[in-house]
């Protein structure tokens, strides 16, 4: 199931809708890559809230698409990681290193905006 | 819900099938939310691993009840290449693919119970309990 990507000014919002086979995840880290260039943008954020489990591939995903958008010039926050999906993550021995995350797509936002207004010093 | 669920494992789709069935068999075996969801990130971890290293395999989810307790069985088997050091295959980090070698180590850490019984050329099973709390 393809994942939607909207622009809401010079950013791309990722909302996952359902559960995801590794197929679909690699074709958004491809579309996220190309649409930054693309569409000049500046941000990303990817929503998980419909994911309700975050293994150790789709967190090695969700870092690719993380660090190619940041060569590309635009930073990524990952939202909406539920609180049993982060529990697993930690159990599992995963983190998110390097990665912004936020609680929803609202403070996500917030994040970027932050961020862009106080320069790429916050950046990372 | 049956007691036993079989899940044959031969794409990247049946991943996401067996996990779910899990979550639905451990619903339904008692555990909360928050178990069920490490349930189902172990069942997506050794489900992979299948996917990955042996190409075709099954997972056999199990209800269990021993000592007035209830708890989930999973079992992962595979005929595929079998695993060369297994007690490496457990390390952190360790991984003979691009992957972040947390599968196993981790699904250990997400399950009470978990045995790995693996030969070359002989195929790999891979047997994890939770015990509802």
């Amino acid at each position: 199931m393809p994942v939607p990507i909207l622009k809401q000014g010079d950013v791309l919002i990722a909302s996952i809708q359902a559960a995801l086979t590794d197929h679909d995840l690699l074709t958004l880290r491809d579309e996220l890559a190309d649409r930054v260039g693309r569409l000049r943008a500046h941000g990303v954020i990817v929503d998980v809230t419909a994911l309700d489990v975050l293994d150790s591939f789709a967190t090695r995903t969700l870092l690719g698409i993380a660090y190619t958008a940041r060569l590309r010039g635009a930073e990524t926050v990952v939202v909406g990681i539920q609180p049993e999906v982060a529990f697993a993550m930690v159990q599992l021995g995963l983190s998110f290193e390097g990665v912004a995350t936020a609680l929803d797509l609202e403070e996500g936002l917030e994040l970027l905006r932050a961020r862009s207004q106080g320069g790429r010093d916050h950046a990372g | 819900m049956p007691d036993e669920v079989r899940v044959p494992v031969e794409c990247e789709t049946d991943i996401v099938v067996a996990r779910q069935k899990g979550r639905e068999l451990a619903a339904a075996s008692g555990f909360g939310r928050t178990e069920q969801t490490l349930i189902a990130t172990a069942i997506s971890e050794v489900a992979r691993n299948i996917v990955v290293h042996a190409q075709r395999g099954e997972i056999v989810l199990c209800a269990i009840e021993s000592k007035g307790r209830r708890g989930l069985k999973i079992v992962a088997r595979d005929q595929g290449p079998g695993i060369a050091d297994p007690e490496l295959a457990m390390r952190d980090g360790y991984s003979t693919t691009n992957s972040l070698g947390v599968g196993l180590p981790g699904a250990r850490r997400l399950m009470d119970e978990f045995e790995l019984e693996s030969k070359p050329g002989q195929g790999t099973t891979v047997t994890m309990r939770k015990w509802v709390r």
